[in-house]
């Protein structure tokens, strides 16, 4: 049964991989990982399906956006992770296309307090491409690239910080990562 | 065959404090609270960065801890040893062939590429809990960027004492955001924190994980006619006679006799290798340690 397999094969060490790779991302906005080791059913991309079993639990509320919201990625993500389904304004972590995750104002971007307290949002992408969007803040020595869905988005959540959402592209196996830091201009 | 899940730490458990560095590279600065656990050590013996090394170490790494610079203290070796036999991955005394690097109260001499990460065991994680014991309000002092009772504080240090006397945890800007420790390092490393290297902060009693991203802007807080002065020895290390490192003081005798060697031992073994010698060195051997 499809459902009960594409996961990791040997847990601990390929998580620690995954999320080294993810670490590295977040820490280095615009630079592209490689994450193996998932075969999620899809659309779920591998490299959105290993992130997720490598951050979700029963403990992270999940949102499916779009066409993500379908039972094979359920029953996957409810084996594999037990991450409870819920709409995005009480979600941890979301995934779907750009277009199914906005508006984004439906997203908890944390408070004053706990500005952690904020939805990860796991953006799956036609290609992730070191070009376009000219980024540049912590993580970065002088400028990154990456193309991104749109620009005005990005510039308002950076607006928002401390609050603010933070972004994980999957296309493939490959990820970068856009934290809430992260100035965004037009390339 | 190893009886204990790789690197000690439960998956479940290893997700949660996962998560919290993800939060805590995007927030730079701002302290993430997180569950942390027993660990076989007591807490004040670095249990919060060796949960933070253990949810970020792959099987792949070669993994260094250090002691206020040294690689051979009880610490250092038991954490090291602690991995060896956890997760089974390499280790180093090297700084330069390690991959993970975990810490007590010193930063490397060798500046860290982009490849390394550095851990740091912090104690207390609060920099205005010594001036502010609720967490509630200290909470609400980061929430509306109301720094002022530190600077107060560091004004205090210049009326009492004529210059600033905070020596270590010397308190940082992070981003122009968030006041931050940066835990008990001496000020003479507060300008490493600007560094190639992803920096990691564990506090496992207190329950606090932070971060400081690659070339993160870090500013340690002064004043315009007090500016940061993070002082260097006047004195060259007694081993290797290397200026401007961070020096030890060694008491030779009972009679005033001391020494000031490198505190960072990796440092100093490397430069005596490459012939270097101080004072009250002697010509380095390959094994003679």
């Amino acid at each position: 049964m499809s459902g009960l397999s594409g996961a990791f094969a040997d847990p601990a060490p390929e998580a620690a991989r995954a999320f080294r790779a993810a670490l590295r991302a977040m820490a280095r906005p615009g630079t592209i990982e490689r994450v193996e080791g998932a075969a999620p059913p899809a659309p779920l991309s591998p490299a959105a399906g290993a992130l997720l079993l490598t951050l979700a639990d029963p403990e992270t509320p999940l949102h499916l956006a779009g066409a993500w919201d379908c039972e094979a990625v359920r029953a996957w993500l409810t084996f594999h992770c037990g991450a409870p389904f819920v709409p995005a304004e009480r979600a941890m972590f979301a995934v779907g296309d750009w277009a199914s995750l906005r508006p984004l104002s439906r997203f908890a971007v944390g408070t004053a307090e706990y500005p952690d307290r904020s939805a990860t949002l796991i953006v799956e992408m036609a290609a992730l491409a070191a070009a376009g969007a000219r980024l540049t803040g912590p993580g970065i020595e002088r400028e990154a690239r990456l193309l991104l869905p749109e620009i005005d988005a990005f510039q308002a959540n950076a607006a928002l910080f401390p609050l603010g959402l933070d972004f994980c592209f999957c296309a493939g196996d490959r990820l970068a990562a856009l934290p809430r830091t992260t100035r965004v201009e037009a390339g | 065959m190893n009886d204990y899940n790789f690197a000690y730490l439960d998956e479940q458990t290893k997700r949660m404090i996962r998560r919290a560095l993800l939060k805590a590279l995007a927030i730079p600065g701002y302290q993430v609270p997180f569950a942390s656990r027993e660990m076989p050590m007591p807490y004040g013996w670095g249990t919060g960065g060796v949960q933070v090394s253990a949810a970020c170490m792959i099987p792949e790494d070669v993994f260094k801890v250090i002691d206020q610079g040294a690689d051979d203290t009880t610490n250092a070796v038991s954490i090291r040893k602690f991995f060896e036999k956890t997760a089974g991955v390499a280790t180093t005394e090297r700084t330069a062939e390690a991959t993970v690097i975990q810490t007590r109260h010193r930063i490397p001499e060798r500046a860290l590429t982009e490849d390394q990460i550095l851990v740091y065991q912090v104690p207390i994680p609060e920099p205005l809990r010594f001036l502010e014991p609720r967490e509630t309000e200290t909470r609400k002092m980061h929430a509306l960027e109301e720094y002022g009772l530190m600077h107060v504080k560091l004004y205090e240090d210049i009326a009492r004492h004529g210059h600033i006397a905070t020596a270590y945890a010397y308190p940082v800007k992070v981003e122009g955001r968030y006041v931050m420790d940066p835990s008990p390092i001496p000020k003479f490393d507060n300008p490493k924190l600007r560094s190639a290297a992803i920096q990691l902060f564990g506090a496992g009693r207190e329950q606090r994980i932070y971060a400081i991203p690659p070339f993160t802007d870090v500013v340690s807080l002064d004043f315009e006619d007090f500016p940061f002065d993070p002082s260097a020895a006047p004195h060259p290390c007694a081993l290797c006679g290397a200026e401007g490192a961070y020096l030890d003081e060694v008491i030779m005798d009972d009679a005033g006799g001391r020494m000031f060697v490198c505190s960072d031992t990796d440092f100093c073994r490397e430069r005596r290798a490459a012939g270097h010698v101080g004072a009250m060195g002697a010509p380095y051997e390959e094994d003679a340690a």
